[in-house]
Formats: C-alpha cells, structure tokens, sequence
C-alpha cells in the first residue's frame, strides 16, 4: 500500500499518516514478535477497539478540529459530563435509552455551538475558549452528580450487553475450547463515523474548505471560501463528535463518574499528531487519527503484556511520543531541503524501517 | 505618547476585571479589606490572595517569555514544577539535616534540574521546530511519574522549622515568606528585563521570526533561553509550592496550574500568539484569578460549581475582550465622537473634498 504512494508525489498529509501506519504496524508487529501468542488472537485486535471506542472517536474530532487550525481541550470533560448527565437520566425512572442518546448528542452539540461560535466568529483564541469549556463541563459534571452511579435500567443493560458473534474468527483457549470473536456495537459505530468522516474530509465541500482555512485563513478568505462558517461547522462537530463518545463511554463501562474520560483531551491530541495532523492546521489525515490513537492504546497493551510496573507506562509512552514528534519533524524538514520531486530519499527508507 | 496609550489600553482590561471582582467583594462584606494582626502576621484578605498566588505569578511570568518568544504555550510548567520540588526534597531529605546551606544546595539542585527540563522542551522548539504544545507534552505526560519515581511513592513529609518558616512565615517578620521570596523574584526579573535586551529580542522573534533572524538575532538561541528561564521560574515555584505543603504530593502538587498560567498570561492582554508583551499586565492577571478563585468561594458557591462559575465568568471577560466585540464597540464610540463633534468635522470633511474635485476633474479630462 504504501509503495504505491511513494512512486508519485506525495502530499505531507499521505506522507505523515503512512509514517503513522508504518509506525503501527511495527509496533504491532513487535508485540507478535515478543508475545506472539496474546497478540496473534484477532479478539486482542478487536478489543483495542471494543474498550477504546470513545477515545478514537474523539481523535478524529479532535483531528477535524485541528485541521481546521483550531483546537479543543474540553472534548474529554464533554464526554465524562455526558455519561454523568446520561446515567443521571437513565436512572432517574423517567428515562428511556432512546431519550439518552438524543441527550448526549444535545449535550455535544451545545459545547460545540457555544465553542464555535465564539471561535470563529467573536475570533477568541480557541485554547482559552476551550479551556473555559473544560471548566465548564467539569463543573456542571461536578453539579449533577459528585460520586460515581451505575446503571441498572434493564433496556440499558441489555444494550450494553448486547455483542456481535463472529463464529469464524476466534482461537482455541487453553482448554481445547474453540472460542468466537465477539465485537461490541460500539465498534461498529467507530467504523461507520471513520469512513463516514474519511469521506466527508477528502470529498465534500465542507471538508476540502476546511483543509484551505487551517492551511491559510487569508488565502481561503480570499477564495471565497466563508472561512468563519467552515470553522464553526469543524467545532459543532467536533462537539458532536464527543457527544456520541460520551454514549459509547457509557455504553462499554455502564457507569457515569465525574473521572470518567480523564486525560481524554491530552490522549486525543497526542493521537492526532502521532497520526500525521499537524497543530499549525491545514494537514492531516483522517484514516491517520485512528492509527495514532491506536498507536498509543497498543503501546499500553504491549507494557501490560511484558508485566511492566502500571507506574513506567506513562513513561513509556512518553518517550515513544518524543520519537514520533522527533521522526517526524525530522522527515517533513529533509523533505523540504530536498529536491521537490522526491517523495522521500532512498536511503531514508531502510533507517526508517530500523527504528 | 502613542506607546504610553497602547500600554494603558493593554492594562485597562486585567486592571477594570480586578475592580469590578473588589467591588464584588465590598458589596458581599465591607470588611473585605480588613487586616489583623494575629501572633506578629498579618491574616485578612488582601495577604491571602498575595499569599496563595505567589507561584501562579512566578509561573505567569515565565509562561509570557515563552509565549512572546514561541508564540505558543508551555503544558508541562505544573508537572516540571512538581520534578523540581521532588528533587529538591529528595536532595534535602538524603543530605542529612535540614539546615539554611542543605536547603540552598537543594534549591540550587532544583534550579539545574528545572533548566534541564527547560532546555529539553526548548531544544525540541528552537532546533527542531516542534509546536511548542506538543514538544511540552512530553514532558506533561512522563512528568509524575518521574516524580513519583524520585520521591519513592511515599509524599515524604518535610518535618522542619526552616522549611515551615519558607512556606508560612518567619517569626518577627508580619508578611508571609511566601509574598516576600514573590516580590523578589518579580524585582529580579524586572531588573533582568530592564538592564538587558532580553524582552526586545524576544518580542522580535514572536513578531516575525526570519526578520529577526536577518537583523542579527538568533531565533533559535532566544527560544532556547526563553525555556531555560521558564525552567527556573517552574523551579521556584515548585520550591515555594512544596513548602508551602510541607510534604510532597506528586499526584496533586500544583495540579492544573499550567491552565491557570496561560489564562493569566491572556487575561494580561497578552497575545497568545506571541510578540509584544506586558508583565505588569500578567501579574494583574494572575492575582485577578486568584481573586477570582476566591470570590466565588467568599460568594458561597458550592464548591461541586466553582468550575462552572469560573468558565462562565472567563467566557464574558473573553467576549468583552475579543476582537469583534472590540471593533464594534471602537464603530460605537466612533459614531458617538462623530455625533458630538459633528460640525467641526463635517467642515473639514468639505475642505478635503473642496480640494479633491479639482483632481478628480484633471483626471476626467485625461481620460477623455
């Protein structure tokens, strides 16, 4: 696949998120190496997305975000208000699952539309408004309800329970039996949203106007682009976005807490630029979020699987994250010395592959 | 004459935010300002908010060079600071007893490893031209950890006079330890800013980095200095922080201050975007938050909703403050001036157009 692309020119936003495949594959790649056998299982791929759901769905809203030349720090404090308001509802008696998902895409859309519009229009610096944002959600989050509900609708439940058998994939456990792969309905939802998203990003108007704005606001202005719109719409969905992963949250852990989705905002970030988006806006790729995000969760599962003290993962990942922000930067400015025509100098290949 | 007025304009806002939340205050009780005497200290207000803000100043300060050079923000200042202090008490707490010299050595320990940090968050900036959010995420992500590597997960405790005396007050002395070490690091900074060209070059380089680079400043050494001295900031404010304390937390020590920093940073009138900068305006920044902080408290809002307050209370300020809201309002007092001073301007608006009909006349007949 990725021979294919070197051949022609290649944009910074293909080249970045085949950096980003790259990177995946190999290190999925080593966990088969070292832990051959847990890695091997397709319900150990599977289950990355399973229990992750909400956080890919929020790269690639922080990503559309980002390409947009925004950014959103409140998206994780979103989520965690919207299971806290969901489960609230769901048990208050009155609530009904359908109810729910209409009010955690309402929650969404509102952050997005406040966030937006004093975004793009009022022109406040999108950190700052963001930021207020995450004060925002945490403290009515705080508000509706301080200690951890569970669930225990039984229409919920049963949704929560409710998985996908797939008899034909699956793996011999230790006793003999053959066990079938299962897959939860919010995998399904991550799969839809990315293609649904990949299309509107690479073929609609929207999404081709959003790549001129983060790439050069006054160019796009002058184009005629309507610059503020394309922005506010990449916040409202963004907002959106973290709506609908605050329902998978909720609908993979069956509990509203006031630290669930913690850390998601700074998680989503970190797998958007691992998957090839740049901060500066105007680059990325949307099937690049899902492999950043991924990136990072299987970095997690790989220290679980060595047996490494929970202490040293962040550092762990932090120090694969500097080589990632270091490989490529390192990429993109030898590029950019090179002759225009090469997609990437040959002997850049094999040191690439060695790391 | 014009830089005197931009300066004020810059001011008006942090400066107006503080008197409205006073005024806010004085109406809930007019015993706001009250001060009292208590053992040799003075305990009221005012020296509260000058006592909790100290280390939001310090890292206010530090976080504006950094934004001015880069032209971005620095997320690990919170975490940097909690490295610092641990090994500032692992370095105090190995070395035997605690006395004045341990004490200093341990700071001095504490500096070097703030630089170190400053400069590895730099080096990412300045040489590999790495956003300066994502180079401090780095950072942001391995730093508790590392902390909790240093202090061995235990929150050692500091069971000493000496270190009380710097966190609380000393004995004899009616302000806190805290305000004081505040107020000269404010000085020296000041000091530093006034007698070097520091603050020009940085503002140099947040304008426009390649015209800097041609009139002989070196971008990459500004940036990296820049870092470095917001290394040392988070150093002593880890250093107050943890004494303060008087024990080590990793997990909450000055937990989400690096949001805090960048606010005040904004509320300054500072741009986030780098260039120009005004510190006075960051430290009215900063202990207008912390007045914040405490208003709302003071105002009995529930504690579960001081975030919620707090959000929509910087939603209005922002709004008041952004650049829309702004342009319409300078069209309002345009019109009002207008309205006030018609007659003289409409006389010369003729004159000028008395002159300009010869030319558009000449050029007419040119045409034709």
């Amino acid at each position: 696949m990725n021979t294919m692309k070197r051949r022609e020119r290649v944009s910074d936003s293909n080249l970045l998120f085949a950096i980003a495949a790259v990177i995946f594959v190999l290190m999925y790649g080593f966990g088969i190496l070292t832990h051959g056998h847990d890695f091997l299982q397709a319900q150990t791929f599977f289950d990355l997305f399973n229990l992750n759901a909400a956080l890919i769905i929020l790269t690639l809203g922080e990503s559309i975000v980002m390409i947009g030349g925004s950014i959103d720090v409140a998206i994780g404090q979103v989520t965690g208000l919207v299971t806290v308001s969901c489960a609230v509802f769901l048990q208050s008696g009155t609530g009904s699952v359908g109810g729910a998902m209409l009010l955690a895409l309402g929650i969404g859309i509102a952050f997005g539309l406040l966030q937006g519009f004093l975004v793009a229009y009022l022109k406040i610096q999108p950190f700052i408004i963001t930021l207020a944002g995450m004060f925002l959600a945490s403290g009515l989050m705080t508000t509706i309800h301080e200690n951890p509900i569970n669930v225990t609708m039984p229409d919920f439940l049963h949704l929560m329970n409710f998985q996908i058998v797939i008899p034909w994939l699956g793996t011999m456990n230790r006793n003999g039996r053959f066990i079938p792969l299962t897959i939860n309905p919010a995998t399904l939802v991550v799969l839809v949203l990315i293609i649904v998203l990949v299309i509107l990003m690479n073929w609609s108007r929207f999404g081709r106007n959003l790549y001129a704005v983060g790439g050069n606001y006054q160019s796009a202005l002058m184009l005629g682009i309507n610059v503020k719109r394309t922005r506010f719409y990449s916040h409202v969905l963004c907002g959106l976005l973290s709506g609908i992963a605050g329902f998978v949250f909720i609908m993979t852990t069956g509990a509203g807490n006031v630290a669930n989705a913690y850390g998601f905002n700074i998680k989503a970030i970190a797998g958007s630029i691992i998957g090839g988006t740049l901060l500066i806006g105007g680059v990325g790729n949307l099937i690049g979020s899902p492999f950043g995000a991924l990136t990072l969760l299987t970095i997690n599962e790989l220290i679980r699987a060595a047996g490494i003290n929970s202490d040293f993962q962040p550092i762990a990942s932090g120090i694969l994250l500097c080589i990632f922000i270091v490989l490529q930067n390192v990429v993109l400015r030898l590029r950019g010395t090179n002759s225009f025509k090469l997609a990437l100098p040959g002997w850049l290949l094999p040191a690439r592959r060695a790391r | 004459m014009a830089r005197m007025k931009s300066r004020g304009s810059q001011l008006l806002l942090p400066l107006s935010v503080l008197v409205i939340l006073i005024v806010i205050n004085v109406i809930k009780g007019v015993n706001y300002f009250d001060i009292s005497i208590i053992n040799g200290a003075l305990y009221g207000n005012i020296p509260n908010v000058l006592y909790g803000a100290s280390e939001l100043v310090i890292l206010a300060i530090g976080m504006t060079l950094v934004t001015s050079a880069s032209g971005s923000q620095d997320l690990s200042v919170g975490v940097a600071a909690t490295m610092t202090s641990a090994v500032f008490v692992w370095v105090l707490l190995s070395a035997g007893g605690i006395t004045w010299w341990t004490i200093l050595a341990a700071f001095l320990v504490s500096c070097v490893v703030g630089i170190a940090i400053g400069s590895f968050n730099g080096a990412l900036v300045a040489t590999l031209n790495v956003q300066p959010i994502v180079a401090t995420l780095i950072v942001f992500t391995v730093g508790r950890s590392i902390a909790f590597l240093i202090d061995g997960k235990l929150s050692p405790i500091m069971t000493s006079n000496l270190t009380y005396e710097i966190g609380n007050s000393i004995p004899g002395v009616p302000v806190a330890t805290p305000i004081i070490l505040t107020v000269i690091f404010v000085a020296l900074f000041a000091v530093l800013l006034k007698t070097t060209n520091l603050k020009l070059y940085s503002q140099a380089v947040g304008i426009n980095q390649r015209a800097a680079r041609l009139n002989g400043i070196n971008p990459v050494r500004i940036k990296l200095l820049a870092f470095m001295i917001m290394g040392v900031c988070t150093a002593v404010a880890g250093f107050i922080a943890v004494t303060k304390a008087g024990r080590h937390d990793s997990y909450n020590l000055l937990k989400n201050i690096e949001m805090d920093a960048i606010l005040a940073v904004a509320i300054g009138g500072n741009s986030l975007y780098g260039g120009k900068f005004s510190i006075t305006g960051t430290i009215i920044g900063a202990y207008t938050i912390e007045v914040l902080d405490r208003t709302l408290l003071r105002l009995d809002v529930p504690t579960q909703a001081l975030n919620a307050f707090k959000a929509v209370f910087i939603i209005i300020l922002m709004v008041i403050a952004s650049p829309a809201v702004r342009e319409f309002a300078g069209n309002g007092t345009n019109w009002v001036r207008a309205r006030l001073g018609g007659a003289a301007r409409i006389q010369t608006a003729l004159g000028e157009e008395a002159v300009a009909v010869p030319k558009s006349d000449s050029s007419a007949k040119k045409e034709a």
